[in-house]
């Protein structure tokens, strides 16, 4: 990784431009220059590899064919099935959740405030086994929700370990991150457009749903798609919670380190990767074209 | 903000109380497990009496984990804003299909399932001298799954200023190059790179889906560890590892968060 400090960014081209003009006219090579070492360890590090792995997923008897007949097989097609239902539902779940929470803790200031922040941006650190061992002291045997239910009911809810302790896994992993992003957005909207609706007797639910979410469609949209891809490839707490599981990361994991069978293993991370990216690509033109509407 | 809190009607202390319903979920089963760290007993319960043992006996088997952790957060921090800082005001100088393209392929480490990430690099490197098993093939990994994270925290802020006017202010004035970016641009995305700062080092601590596969018996790190002690170990060693780490992660997010509201007022 000797690289990234040896292509540390000092551009000191622009200051040979001479005092006349701005220096716009060198602007492009200063900026390609300032791109470079970012791309150069990209492209190094990560495009390489994945050609690789892109090969070596065809790289078996079946060729590239083996991209098609690796996703009809029935197992794989569920899992993936059941993956992708599972992040659009925690991802939904989580948009609405952090913009409520989010849009609150910007729109008003009271004791105790930073605290619940703090508290609240506290599990963006976790890594996926973390959460599933939350979810294990939530709904797990032991858990809270378990023996709540138990003293009221007299019947023990358990569901961590089971696709619901995902869902609950991934909405409790995904809420910091969506927060921060609803609040760093919410606090650079202006508040004088706030104030002009209301002047003009705006009611506050339709100060809401026509000044502030429209401003903050964008955030939410980046937001959504990131929690969305994460949901959709994290593994840490699948692997906490149950092996069997029936989520794709789960079912790469076990192809590549149970059945040794790296050319599925590529083939399949390979697949799940273009889903995920083409989704994100697809939120981002969205959010680029709205951010460029409201421009 | 004065007039807002000064209106608290019945949205207020509903959305108050929503509010503090997702914090009591997110932080229960934290301090469930915290007490759990500190129980000498969990299956008799806090009755059983509080006691230090089991912190102890983590300290004292893993404390490689937590200092290998750290020293892979801070490169990767040192290596992120290296790389993303300029990357992003390059993209933020020239937005358009191009900048847009460099975005989304910065993203692909996130996008792309760490372990596909993982396993990618393992064919490709994993045969190159000794770098499979130093642990700045876990850093590599790192910095792919954390430098979108610190480039698009920083494009934020720099899309919401007017950073080509403010520049060109500068420059009417003289400003070279270089002045501009420390003196006018740096300052303004002060609170756009301390929250990337955030998000590098804590997603570096707790990354787990890359590094499963790219640590090795020599190169194991915090989260690796806990996984191994929730697999192997009883309840309460688990939960006084996840504590260390908890404690751990506590001083540098409250330091962070202090930082980042000092940077705001006098931007």
């Amino acid at each position: 990784m000797s690289a990234c400090v040896q292509d540390a960014p000092l551009p000191h081209r622009p200051a040979a431009r001479p005092p006349a003009g701005p220096g716009w006219m060198g602007e492009p090579l200063r900026l390609a220059a300032l791109l470079a070492p970012a791309a150069a360890v990209f492209a190094a590090f990560f495009l390489l590899p994945l050609v690789r792995l892109i090969l070596i997923g065809a790289g078996g008897a079946e060729g590239w064919s083996a991209y098609v007949t690796t996703l009809a097989d029935p197992g794989h097609f569920d899992s993936l099935i059941s993956t992708l239902a599972l992040s659009a539902g925690v991802t939904l779940v989580t948009l609405a959740v952090s913009t409520v929470a989010g849009l609150f803790l910007v729109r008003h200031r009271f004791p105790g405030h930073a605290l619940l922040v703090a508290l609240l941006t506290f599990p963006l650190a976790f890594p996926g086994v973390v959460i599933g061992f939350m979810v294990i002291m939530l709904a797990g045997r032991q858990g809270l929700i378990g023996t709540i239910t138990q003293a009221l009911t007299g019947g023990k809810l358990v569901f961590a370990y089971s696709m619901a302790g995902l869902f609950l896994g991934y909405v409790y992993f995904s809420i910091p991150r969506v927060i921060l992003t609803v609040m760093a957005a919410a606090e650079k909207l202006d508040p004088r457009l706030e104030e002009a609706a209301r002047s003009l007797g705006a009611a506050p639910w339709r100060v809401v749903a026509d000044v502030i979410l429209p401003a903050l469609k964008p955030a939410l949209i980046s937001a959504g798609a990131l929690c969305f891809a994460t949901s959709m490839g994290a593994f840490g707490t699948a692997f906490t919670l149950a092996t069997r599981i029936n989520v794709l990361p789960m079912t790469i994991y076990t192809e590549f380190t149970l059945q040794a069978n790296i050319a599925a293993a590529a083939t399949l991370s390979v697949l799940l990767g273009v889903i995920t990216w083409a989704a994100l690509a697809v939120a981002r033109s969205v959010a680029g074209t709205s951010v460029a509407a409201a421009g | 903000m004065q007039s807002l809190s000064n209106r608290r009607g019945w949205g207020f202390w509903l959305q108050l109380g929503f509010t503090l319903l997702v914090c009591a979920l997110l932080t229960v089963p934290m301090v469930m497990s915290m007490l759990a760290g500190l129980t000498a007993n969990y299956f008799v319960g806090l009755k059983s009496g509080l006691t230090l043992r089991w912190v102890d006996e983590v300290l004292r088997v893993y404390s490689g984990t937590i200092l290998l952790s750290l020293q892979i957060a801070f490169a990767c921090l040192a290596c992120t804003l290296l790389l993303g800082v300029p990357a992003a005001y390059a993209l933020a100088r020239r937005p358009g299909r191009f900048a847009r393209m460099v975005e989304e392929m910065l993203m692909m480490p996130v996008a792309i399932p760490g372990l596909a990430t993982a396993l990618a690099l393992i064919v490709t490197y994993g045969g190159v001298g000794d770098l499979r098993s130093s642990w700045l093939f876990i850093l590599i990994g790192h910095v792919l799954f954390t430098l979108p994270f610190m480039v698009r925290a920083v494009l934020a802020v720099m899309g919401a200023i007017d950073l080509t006017t403010l520049e060109e202010g500068a420059a009417s004035l003289g400003a070279g190059f270089l002045r501009r970016f420390f003196t006018v641009v740096l300052p303004n995305c002060r609170s756009g790179i301390l929250a990337g700062s955030l998000m590098v080092l804590t997603l570096s601590v707790g990354e787990f889906n890359l590094t499963w596969l790219l640590h090795t018996p020599l190169t194991k790190t915090l989260p690796v560890g806990l996984a191994d002690s929730y697999a192997s170990l009883r309840i309460e060693i688990g939960s006084a590892y996840t504590l260390v780490f908890f404690v751990m992660i506590v001083p540098s997010l409250i330091l962070l968060q202090g930082l980042a509201k000092r940077g705001r007022p006098s931007v």
